[in-house]
């Protein structure tokens, strides 16, 4: 363990001087002060921060942001009549704009503010699945999963005896697109797939899905934790029905998130939790409902965590995203040809359109292994099933180590990467 | 903060390359399996037990270095004890890995097994140490399964 006064003296260890060495003219240096947490040494190395698939750094811009709240604003939203409060209703609902702006939707009234992607599939579980699913009926997710989009519907489908399908993957880890089609049927009352996949990298056609789903009259939901934090996002040009967006993964606190639906869906959905603030009227006798987005904010929400996600977004908005992506794509590039040069290491998801998260596994030394010897290096990886057990069990793995990168990562620290491979092997030949 | 070579001892990869008692026990009377649910790590563990004394041990399973080498050595150390010093046994590695027990000053029987000594400066890692032995410890119960979240 480390000390704390060794974390604080390491936090004000200089940046490393790491130009841009790919075509893109990324300014990778530049973009690193803005995120602090970077500025430290872990067991005597500079930090590697290769974990952002599991939760992102946030920018000061974002840390800023909370200490005002926290410091000018804070108060309960929606109630008062006294001026914090409605300062602090102002920050929450332009958060709440800044989404609907972010990924393009319709209306501020789509966008339900939930703790993170988990939260927010559970909503869709109980508000569309428990009124609309049935004994008999179908709801169909893919092979690659995150627990988080399994689970909900198996309990639903347990409660109603419903059915789960599952759209099977090839090698590459690349959804059968031409399976789907057939997999939709009269019975399917949603399809829930994940739009990147946090343990393959995979980018997956959502629209195309969507296209398909609608044909048949079936709605979908797309998982976007991983989506948000890579791609432009535009819920009206993908036409989904639900986007669920976790905002610790795409820079904001922990504790921040969305689902977007569509309103005349959400509007035919049941409520989520019940409580205060989702009401009209409350008697012993019968209560009815607020309208959108209330319906589904049941008591206070995490007030400071969501106005971080619409900092986040301010700080996405000032950043060339179209220039994070591609430089994102030639370190993906760059540290996979790395890896794959490295004999005994097997790269797990090869996917044609792919985020920069790299997943792979190493002959006879187990993930574990692998993430406590990086951990030496400074090295941050995530070592273990990704949530993702039956995508495991499709490759023949019991897990996969996992390096993920963000647009603050650098071509060094891919380097880093694989020479801390070397030596893991070395420690284990 | 301890070197890594504290933690992967040659010994400790001698026993995952070449895990001791590792394959099922025909003559087992009792069975439990053990699950670490954070990793996905899994093992059997497969033992006869006659009149309160381990005759023989065996185990099965994936996972990491540190809980291959513990579980492997675990048979080794158990096998041939009483109920009463299996239990015995359980209890100082798992104080050991867990960092209550120091192994040079205060009397135990760990002998060989303190060179897990090293797992209780990997805090995440101390579950893969224990998951045998927590298994080991449900056999000895006559419980089907153990978990490291129990």
């Amino acid at each position: 363990m480390i000390a704390p006064e060794k974390i604080l003296e390491s936090i004000n260890t200089e940046i490393v001087n790491i130009p841009s060495p790919f075509e893109s003219g990324w300014d990778v240096r530049r973009i690193r002060e803005d995120f602090p947490v970077l500025r430290q040494t872990v067991n005597g190395k500079p930090l590697v921060y290769l974990d952002n698939a599991a939760s992102a750094q946030s920018p000061q811009m974002v840390i800023d942001r909370g200490i005002k709240y926290l410091q000018e604003e804070h108060s309960s939203v929606h109630r008062g009549v006294h001026y914090l409060s409605q300062r602090a209703t102002n920050a929450f609902e332009g958060a709440r704009e800044r989404v609907r702006r972010f990924i393009n939707a319709r209306e501020a009234r789509e966008c339900i503010f939930v703790r993170g992607c988990t939260e927010g599939i559970n909503l869709v579980m109980h508000g569309y699945g428990r009124k609309f699913v049935g004994e008999g009926d179908e709801i169909l997710v893919s092979a690659m999963e995150h627990h988080a989009n399994i689970v909900p519907w198996q309990m639903l489908c347990e409660e109603k005896k419903a059915k789960l399908r599952v759209i099977p993957i090839n090698d590459q880890g690349e959804l059968l697109l031409d399976e789907v089609e057939a997999l939709i049927t009269e019975r399917t009352k949603l399809v829930a797939v994940m739009h990147i996949s946090n343990a393959l990298g995979t980018i997956n056609p959502v629209k195309e899905i969507v296209r398909l789903a609608h044909k048949q009259g079936v709605p979908v939901l797309v998982d976007g934790a991983q989506g948000t934090p890579h791609l432009a996002v535009d819920v009206q040009d993908i036409d989904c029905d639900f986007y669920i967006i976790s905002g610790h993964k795409m820079f904001a606190p922990t504790g921040s998130g969305i689902v977007y639906g569509k309103a005349e869906l959400l509007e035919r959905m049941n409520p989520f939790h019940g409580g205060g603030a989702m009401i009209r009227s409350v008697s012993f006798e019968k209560t009815t409902y607020a309208g959108l987005p209330d319906k589904f904010e049941a008591g206070t929400p995490a007030i400071a965590a969501q106005i971080g996600l619409g900092a986040a977004i301010d700080y996405l908005n000032s950043i060339d995203r179209v220039q994070a992506h591609k430089y994102e794509q030639e370190l993906l590039a760059y540290a996979t040809e790395r890896l794959a040069a490295i004999e005994g290491v097997r790269i797990i998801g090869t996917a044609h359109e792919k985020a920069s998260v790299l997943s792979f596994v190493v002959d006879e030394v187990h993930p574990h292994d692998i993430g406590t010897i990086l951990d030496q290096e400074g090295i941050a990886i995530r070592a273990g099933h990704h949530c993702a057990q039956p995508l495991m069990q499709r490759f023949g793995v019991p897990a996969t180590a996992r390096a993920s990168f963000a647009f603050y990562n650098t071509k060094e620290e891919a380097d880093k990467l694989a020479d801390a491979i070397e030596k893991v092997i070395e420690v284990f030949s | 903060m301890s070197e890594l070579s504290e933690l992967y001892q040659q010994v400790i990869l001698d026993h995952n390359k070449k895990p001791r008692n590792y394959h099922k026990l025909e003559s087992a009377n009792r069975v439990a399996e053990g699950h670490n649910p954070l990793c996905g790590d899994q093992l059997t563990v497969y033992m006869q037990l006659e009149d309160e004394v381990v005759k023989d041990l065996s185990f099965e399973g994936s996972g990491c270095a540190i809980s291959k080498a513990a579980a492997s050595m675990m048979t080794q150390s158990v096998k041939g004890k009483t109920r009463v010093e299996a239990e015995t046994l359980f209890k100082e590695f798992h104080s050991m890995v867990k960092g209550e027990l120091d192994e040079e000053a205060q009397p135990n029987n760990l002998g060989r097994l303190k060179i897990f000594s090293g797992v209780r400066d990997y805090p995440a890692r101390v579950k893969c140490a224990s998951l045998s032995w927590h298994t080991m410890h449900a056999a000895l119960q006559g419980e089907e399964a153990a978990s490291t979240e129990t």
